[in-house]
């Protein structure tokens, strides 16, 4: 394995459950322990726990009030302005082009301080992007990804199981929001998201405390899942994961984020190349394709056709565990990106039957 | 792992088992379906088609990724294990008896002695 890779505190808590590691964002991390489908079956059903220590955490704390909050506007496309102490919401990181440079979840933590969780491979990118972009005053920027040990704990029994974790009389936050709860080990920063589509909640502890909270999930009866069934999951909810379904050369309306982009703000970084889209209307859209037929799974960097025409690549597909059937997501022109739409993927020269379908598959 | 005695192998990790009048059946070792992990989609070629040694002639489909097969003799196919197409998941739970891929009618018998016998598969394995 690539020595350069950065290893999770939880590193030997994987060795030891026999989970396949693999490079994933400069980072070694679990692919699976027992296997991807029963794992997402656990989550999907139950309980599972994802390492996801490699996610970054910034800390964006402002000196004036509305200093942080101001400064978040004018970089993100979601209104920070309307989160209250301890709300969060999903963002978007734009290019000057409105492309995507990261999405993310913002919490404000308190008055004057927001925790940024972003992905693992932009980590370093979103830091730079920013503090190039930085105040001179009034705004502090820091990296504490290096700080924080992080575990997602997902499915139905996510509540029964925060009993267990923290303490009998412990309520977890509402949907999208964040606590930091006291424990006998210290305050942990808990938050009620995730990117399975299940209820379930993100802990954020020191890295010291990583084991600690690891057994305690897995003694709360959580299986261990990995990168695999975390990327099937979400492909059913059709989240899209950036790198795949997310780039700069695509805008959050394009990528169907338009939740996430408020165009009523004052300027932020992208905001006029949205505008011009929304009202030009869009010329391609990420939608949801799912295979008609017996199919080979599909993969992203297959083409899509209309008829004899390529209208766009898959950007992310597999089989989905829940279905039984080939799901994908793709960028597909106009006017071939309506629900309903008929289109063949092709798989190894051949060209299996697939169908524009809602949103998400699950 | 299972590395029966009475088989040959394929750097490639396919199988061969000699049956009756030049017909062989394949299919891929246990460590390469550990190695695959659970198969999601299997395709196989069409019965008839007359295939090389070294010729990709299959894919086994896992949730993660797709890795093609090579036939490990040159032949002509004659039976494909059409369960594998509602059952993929057989190449995992039996690699070496209903798991099997396909069964070739051999060409070029002598091709067998070119593969591994199960001491060198598993000395390949274990580097």
């Amino acid at each position: 394995m690539d020595t350069q890779l950065q290893r999770s505190p939880l590193h030997s808590q994987h060795l030891s459950l026999g989970a396949r590691m693999v490079p994933f964002a400069g980072w070694e991390m679990p692919v699976q322990y027992t296997g991807i489908i029963p794992e997402h079956t656990a989550v999907r059903s139950g309980l599972g726990v994802f390492d996801i220590s490699h996610m970054g955490q910034l800390l964006v704390t402002g000196s004036a009030p509305q200093a942080a909050c101001n400064w978040l506007d004018s970089l993100l496309t979601n209104n920070a302005g309307k989160l209250q102490p301890g709300e969060g919401q999903y963002s978007v990181l734009l290019n000057e082009s409105g492309g995507v440079i990261d999405d993310l979840i913002v919490y404000r933590q308190n008055e004057t301080d927001y925790f940024l969780v972003v992905n693992a491979s932009k980590t370093s990118e979103d830091f730079v992007w920013m503090q190039a972009r930085l105040p001179t005053a009034d705004v502090s920027l820091v990296n504490q990804s290096a700080t924080f040990a992080a575990m997602a704990v997902q499915g139905p029994n996510s509540v029964a199981a925060s009993r267990q974790l923290f303490s009998d009389n412990s309520v977890l936050p509402d949907r999208f929001c964040m606590a930091v709860l006291p424990t006998e080990s210290g305050d942990v920063i808990v938050c009620r998201t995730g990117y399975t589509g299940e209820d379930g909640f993100e802990l954020f502890c020191p890295v010291v405390d990583a084991e600690h909270w690891w057994q305690k999930c897995l003694d709360a009866g959580a299986t261990p899942a990995g990168l695999g069934a975390r990327d099937t999951l979400r492909l059913e909810k059709c989240y899209p994961l950036n790198g795949n379904d997310l780039s700069p050369e695509h805008t959050p309306l394009e990528a169907g984020l338009g939740f996430a982009v408020d165009l009523t703000k004052a300027d932020f970084v992208g905001k006029s190349v949205l505008a011009q889209q929304k009202s030009a209307g869009l010329a391609r859209k990420l939608v949801a394709i799912r295979q008609l037929d017996r199919s080979p799974p599909p993969r992203p960097g297959y083409a899509v056709f209309h008829g004899e025409e390529q209208v766009g690549t898959l950007t992310s597909g597999g089989v989905s565990p829940s279905l039984g059937c080939g799901i994908s997501l793709a960028y597909i022109e106009q006017p071939h990106f309506t629900i309903g739409t008929a289109l063949d993927v092709e798989i190894r020269g051949k060209r299996f039957p697939a169908e524009v379908v809602k949103k998400p598959f699950v | 792992m299972n590395i029966p005695d009475n088989l040959k192998y394929a750097a490639t990790h396919e199988w061969v088992r000699s049956d009756d009048d030049d017909i062989v059946t394949i299919g891929i070792s246990d460590y390469a379906q550990a190695e695959m992990t659970e198969l999601v989609y299997v395709e196989l070629p069409d019965v008839g088609r007359q295939v090389k040694a070294s010729e990709e002639v299959a894919v086994v489909e896992s949730v993660k990724s797709a890795s093609d097969i090579y036939s490990p003799v040159s032949g002509e196919v004659v039976e494909v294990n059409t369960a594998l197409s509602d059952n993929p998941a057989l190449v995992n739970e039996s690699p070496f008896d209903n798991g099997w891929l396909f069964k070739l009618k051999l060409s070029q018998p002598d091709e067998l002695n070119g593969l591994l016998d199960a001491a060198s598969y598993k000395a390949k394995i274990s580097d």
